[in-house]
């Protein structure tokens, strides 16, 4: 018996010391970070108590951040699951060209978000990016999407979703040649229409791989910054910045370390109730028999 | 057979340790690059010069991406024990960098002649960045500042004189009017002046508050003065430009494809570095011209670009050759090259007496504008927590600019902020 305790331990060591060294402890180590001040080369860090966490509720670019975070989930994740299921079904058809229309819906999701960002850089610019081209042949004025407040993080959720769904669309697309053909032929006999398939069969049958795809997108809601950087640095006044760019700024442009600590406690702290909430609620509905 | 094998390799591998020169120094050095062009190459090669002539020196020069990505770079690396012994930091940083206790003044490697003859030869208003409580933290290498370009072509089809540049706040606002051209439908095609001010507006908000008469923050980098009345003026000229005389582009406006507006005649007028002027000159499909910054009640323009700074972290004989390479790469015929190279502001008067550099602004002399302009130049907006403050400026400009607060509002709101930080440095 101990013996086979000491081969599981072992088994499972090499896991634990990575999730230990590379999760856990930098995570209690940010917690208690988020108590202290920043040290700098001439101060020691102190203990402050919650004087980090009282700065964070008067802030108003974390809150600024923290809403404009909750618009791009908001927007991102139904878009590009919408739009990836989309595509998904177009391309399982069988129609001319299908290789080529595949790649090209995938091809946002081989380009690294660096070089997309440019590409829209291009895109976006006033006067003569490509929008603002297309526009001038309807006669239309030039616009300014990237340097107006009301739409600068617009601009930005379009990119996310443009990259995102072609890569949500090959999960898709996997889930629905795994649904068999007889269950297309007998609805066929019993007379349903494709929208009644699509609703009582397809639907439900990759309704896994929908909530592998929602939990994805939740998590790369915060997580997808890097055309930020490129495009807007979180601008102008705030309107595009989201919390991880946020976070960013502050631990590596400001160097105000035990602040940054503090934006991410909170996050964690939102991102573990929303693990928690999946888990329990949407785990249970799905997976049924 | 193995342990003969074994014994001859160790014996090469202390034979090769110990001819090595007893000497050699090798050095880290960061360097950024902030506007296209040949500063990289200019850099590399200007080292390799110095490490061919000084062969027990190795000099590894390192491209670090843009200013912010440089500081992160070094900053990262500090804290992670393995600093650099020499960087090229945004000259702004300096508060930052002493209050990280990373740096340290050259003044202890220099003789008090040289202290006169080295220090003593760069321009002044480079060296409100590079100098504070009596020492001397970074020696100025890559300097700019901004100045005005203008297309005569343009110009001349509005029938304004192309040799005439608008000279002050109310020329600029007159000159551009007669600038802006529209198409049939009414929009504009071509914008009077542009004033680049996404991501970073305080830089080029600095031509036109310290015109105004306002100097943002003091000398200690310990006070700003984001809420005064002059300060507010300069805000609301920045936002009447668009709002009300209708002459530049609403929002934000980016930094990146300024010369390409500029060459595309997009605007007639553009604001930007003089690390640009290489650009213009090659890609400009017109004659344009360069001058400097309008004035109001006086000419004026803040400085910007980067110092070499010398890290703490490094042996003795480190930083005597981190030291000897600063102040060859410095000296005027380098300096020389690189001004001619990139478009940078030689930062010494001497550079400029070169036969190189004469013969340059003969040919070119719209390149001795930015020198000219430095008399009139002061400090970059630079303070502790260097980037939190100018942020909380940049926000209330941005905020501003988008019509979101009126320049009073948002200025005495950034007031309060920078105050708060601020307050614990005094």
């Amino acid at each position: 018996m101990r013996r086979e305790w000491i081969y599981a331990l072992l088994l499972l060591l090499p896991a634990m010391i990575l999730l230990m060294g590379f999760t856990h402890i930098p995570a209690i180590e940010t917690i208690i970070d988020s108590f202290y001040s920043t040290p700098r080369g001439r101060r020691a860090a102190r203990f402050v108590e919650l004087e980090n966490y009282r700065t964070l509720l008067a802030d108003d670019v974390f809150l600024r951040a923290f809403w404009n975070n909750l618009i791009y989930a908001a927007v991102t994740i139904p878009a590009s699951i919408i739009i990836s299921l989309g595509m998904a079904l177009f391309v399982h058809s069988r129609i001319r060209g299908l290789s080529f229309l595949r790649m090209a819906y995938f091809t946002p999701t081989v380009l690294p978000l660096i070089a997309v960002a440019n590409i829209w850089l291009f895109f976006y610019t006033p006067g003569f990016g490509l929008i603002d081209q297309i526009r001038g042949l309807f006669d239309l004025p030039p616009q300014n999407w990237m340097g107006q407040t009301d739409t600068a993080l617009y601009t930005m959720i379009a990119v996310a979703v443009w990259k995102e769904a072609g890569f949500f669309m090959i999960f898709y697309l996997a889930a629905l040649q795994t649904i068999p053909t007889p269950l297309r032929e007998a609805a066929k006999l019993e007379g349903a229409g494709r929208w009644t398939f699509f609703r009582r069969v397809t639907l439900p049958l990759i309704m896994p791989t929908t909530v592998f795809i929602s939990v994805n997108a939740v998590i790369n809601s915060v997580r997808l910054v890097d055309h930020i950087f490129v495009m807007t640095e979180g601008g102008p006044n705030n309107a595009s910045k989201l919390l991880l760019y946020y976070i960013f700024e502050v631990a590596f442009q400001f160097w105000d370390t035990a602040y940054a600590s503090t934006l991410t406690v909170v996050i964690l702290g939102m991102l573990s109730l929303l693990a928690i909430g999946q888990f329990f609620f949407l785990d249970k509905r799905v997976h049924y028999k | 057979m193995a342990s003969r094998f074994l014994k001859s390799t160790v014996i090469a591998a202390l034979l090769s340790a110990t001819a090595m020169p007893a000497l050699a120094v090798d050095l880290e050095f960061y360097f950024p690059v902030a506007v296209g062009g040949k500063a990289a190459d200019t850099i590399e090669s200007l080292t390799a010069d110095y490490v061919k002539a000084n062969p027990d020196v190795k000099i590894d020069a390192i491209y670090a991406g843009g200013y912010n990505d440089a500081l992160s770079k070094a900053m990262t690396a500090a804290r992670g024990g393995n600093p650099p012994q020499l960087s090229v930091l945004l000259s702004a940083e300096m508060f930052t960098l002493i209050d990280e206790d990373l740096i340290e003044p050259f003044d202890a490697y220099v003789s008090e002649d040289e202290k006169k003859s080295w220090f003593g030869a760069f321009y002044p208003a480079f060296m409100e960045n590079s100098q504070t409580g009596g020492k001397t933290w970074g020696i100025p290498f890559q300097r700019s500042t901004p100045v005005m370009y203008w297309n005569k072509e343009a110009f001349k089809e509005a029938g304004l004189d192309p040799d005439h540049a608008p000279a002050n706040w109310d020329e600029l606002v007159e000159i551009s009017k007669k600038l802006v051209k529209k198409d049939a439908a009414g929009n504009v095609t071509q914008w009077g002046v542009r004033i680049p001010s996404e991501g970073f507006p305080y830089w080029l908000f600095q031509g036109l508050s310290t015109p105004a008469g306002a100097i943002l923050a003091n000398a200690d980098g310990n006070k700003t003065n984001f809420d005064d009345p002059k300060v507010i003026e300069a805000t609301q000229f920045l936002v009447d430009l668009s709002k009300k005389y209708g002459v530049m582009q609403e929002g934000a406006i980016a930094w990146g494809p300024t010369p390409k507006a500029f060459f595309e005649r997009e605007a007639a007028i553009v604001w930007t570095t003089t690390g640009n002027l290489t650009n213009m000159r090659e890609n400009a499909p017109f004659d344009f011209g360069v001058g400097f910054l309008p004035k109001k009640e006086r000419f004026g323009a803040p400085t910007g670009g980067g110092n070499f700074v010398l890290f703490k972290e490094a042996s003795q004989e480190q930083k005597k050759a981190a030291v000897d390479f600063v102040k060859w790469i410095t000296a005027p015929e380098q300096a020389a090259k690189w001004s001619m190279a990139t478009g940078y502001v030689a930062p010494r008067a001497d550079a400029w007496e070169t036969d190189a550099m004469k013969q340059y602004v003969k040919d070119f002399p719209q390149a001795a504008v930015a020198r000219d302009q430095l008399q009139y130049a002061v400090a970059e907006l630079s303070t502790y927590e260097n980037r939190k403050v100018t942020s909380i400026l940049n926000d209330a400009l941005s905020a501003a600019i988008a019509g979101e607060k009126t320049p009073q509002e948002a200025l005495k709101e950034a007031q309060e902020k920078a105050e708060a930080i601020l307050k614990n440095y005094r």
